[in-house]
């Protein structure tokens, strides 16, 4: 197999975008650089189709945070509705879709403590498109059942929720997400890798159809866009992965 | 410069922060007072008990490490890209402080019960989460004005001792100016009095003018205020300066031991010529 003309990045950056197609208003969260980028690029398709402009919210970032009602206002709005897209990770993520940003082992001494839950118990439920995104593809990350669940993948029928997660985003994969069956469903696999791959290193169970599609990868105007347009934009908040990945380098002030 | 007695030294604000104390700790970049942290582990606080607005870094995880802390409610501590806050994990691991783990709107939530007098806040979401399980102190209840089956979460007003951050300016009236950081304006509504450490000095009165009036605290939820240049040092302040990654990245090495957080400790807190 020859190697990818891209970086695997940006794979993973145009499948968000895919997934973010359509939205009025994206963000992405603290630690967010790929999803951040794959925000930027769904934009700039929609600009390039006339589309209704996308706002996309970066957190952390002077630029791309309009908000001036202080660290309420994102979730304010997100519980009316206002935020169509956002992201969310997990120390360990299990096959119902449940997040766990808190820790292993037993509550509160655990053996393994993560930062904590963060935004994701409420998020996760009133943003309609939930992408969750980890770069680390392994049993210890996906499990058969978290520890601590700091989000449920799904809810009761009577509770309020009009959101969740749609989707699960990997180095290897794209998943699906289920929320009636809370169950993923396998979609497409990265170029260069197999579906061996993703069964040796995914420790929940998982649907699949006869033929796994490769994820289509990004077109040579993707490629470009990233390089001249995402890259100045996502290093307002994340300048070291901008050069990094693109050698972008701000004008000196 | 002033004889406002609302005007101190930051030596006067650590010591008028009394043991046993909650406090309310901004997010890193928000104004977070690392003078007036260190301040407090200068004079030795102890039992505090800090609520985070929302996520905590370096602030919280000086306190804890230094024997400060009795108790953080926080839906998060990192020190974001140099990675995990090694005192608040050791703590955590070892039982030294009791973690009371929380959702970023939650908290916001129950800082704006406790600004409205109110004694709770509903918020969606939360439901399904193991976070229900491990706070007895937050409520479901069917929806009063609901169909019959609609569980929502009640979360208590928070109602804390002191709010304490750090601000661009402040003037001779006492009023403080917080620009569009308006968590801080939540917090100081929400804390009895607030603990405010400034750049500068604005020759006037804010209130007067509308350029500053919508971005201020109004010096009556003001405690006590003192001048101290650079206090948010090494985090960064809003867009005023960045922050110290250098400093970072060596307070992460150190902070993994016991011994390394004492060197940390005895160079950059109780080192006189640093401390200021």
């Amino acid at each position: 197999m020859s190697e990818p003309a891209y970086h695997p990045r940006e794979l993973l950056i145009t499948s968000i975008a895919r997934l973010a197609k359509g939205a009025r208003h994206a963000a992405a969260g603290a630690q967010s650089a790929v999803p951040g980028s794959g925000l930027f690029l769904a934009q700039q398709w929609a600009a390039e189709a006339r589309e209704r402009p996308m706002q996309v919210t970066v957190l952390g970032s002077s630029k791309f945070y309009p908000f001036t009602d202080g660290g309420r206002e994102l979730f304010d709005m997100a519980g009316q509705g206002r935020l169509d897209v956002f992201f969310l990770s997990g120390g360990q993520i299990d096959g119902f879709g449940n997040s766990n940003l808190v820790g292993i082992g037993d509550y509160p001494n655990v053996k393994v403590r993560f930062p904590g839950s963060f935004g994701s118990a409420y998020l996760f439920y009133v943003v309609r498109r939930v992408i969750l995104f980890r770069e680390e593809h392994s049993r210890r990350v996906f499990v058969p059942k978290v520890d601590f669940i700091s989000t449920p993948g799904a809810s009761p029928p009577n509770v309020y929720r009009p959101g969740g997660p749609v989707a699960l985003i990997t180095p290897l994969c794209l998943f699906s997400f289920n929320r009636e069956c809370a169950r993923f469903t396998l979609e497409s696999i990265h170029e260069g890798h197999t579906l061996e791959e993703v069964l040796d290193n995914t420790g929940f169970e998982f649907d699949r159809p006869q033929q796994v599609p490769t994820t289509a990868p990004p077109t040579p105007h993707d490629l470009s866009l990233m390089r001249e347009i995402i890259a100045p934009k996502i290093a307002d908040a994340y300048p070291s992965f901008a050069r990094d990945m693109w050698g972008y380098e701000p004008e000196a002030a | 410069m002033t004889d406002n007695p609302l005007i101190a030294n930051i030596e006067t604000l650590a010591s008028e922060i009394s043991d046993g104390a909650t406090i309310v700790l901004p997010r890193d970049h928000s104004g977070t007072p690392m003078a007036l942290v260190r301040a407090l582990i200068r004079r030795e606080a102890r039992g505090l008990k800090l609520i985070s607005l929302t996520s905590a870094g370096l602030s919280a995880d000086l306190l804890i490490g230094a024997g400060c802390v009795e108790e953080i409610e926080t839906p998060g501590v990192s020190l974001g890209e140099f990675g995990a806050a090694p005192r608040f994990t050791n703590a955590v691991k070892k039982g030294l402080i009791t973690i009371k783990d929380s959702t970023c709107p939650a908290l916001h939530a129950r800082l704006q019960a406790a600004e409205k007098g109110v004694p709770f806040m509903p918020l969606r979401g939360i439901i399904g989460s193991d976070l229900l399980k491990v706070r007895p102190d937050w409520k479901v209840i069917d929806n009063p004005f609901g169909d019959g089956d609609d569980p929502i979460v009640l979360l208590p007003a928070a109602n804390p001792d002191a709010a304490i951050f750090h601000a661009s300016m402040a003037d001779d009236h006492g009023n403080v100016w917080i620009g569009r950081r308006m968590e801080l304006k939540t917090a100081a509504h929400a804390a009895r009095e607030s603990f405010v450490t400034v750049e500068r000095f604005y020759d006037g009165n804010m209130i007067e003018d509308d350029r500053y009036a919508a971005g201020v605290i109004p010096a009556l939820y003001i405690g006590r205020i003192a001048q101290v240049e650079r206090g948010a040092w090494p985090m960064a302040f809003w867009d005023k300066y960045g922050r110290d990654s250098d400093h970072l990245r060596e307070y992460t090495k150190l902070a993994r031991s016991d011994d390394g957080f004492e060197q940390y400790l005895a160079e950059q807190v109780f080192n006189a010529q640093v401390a200021a």
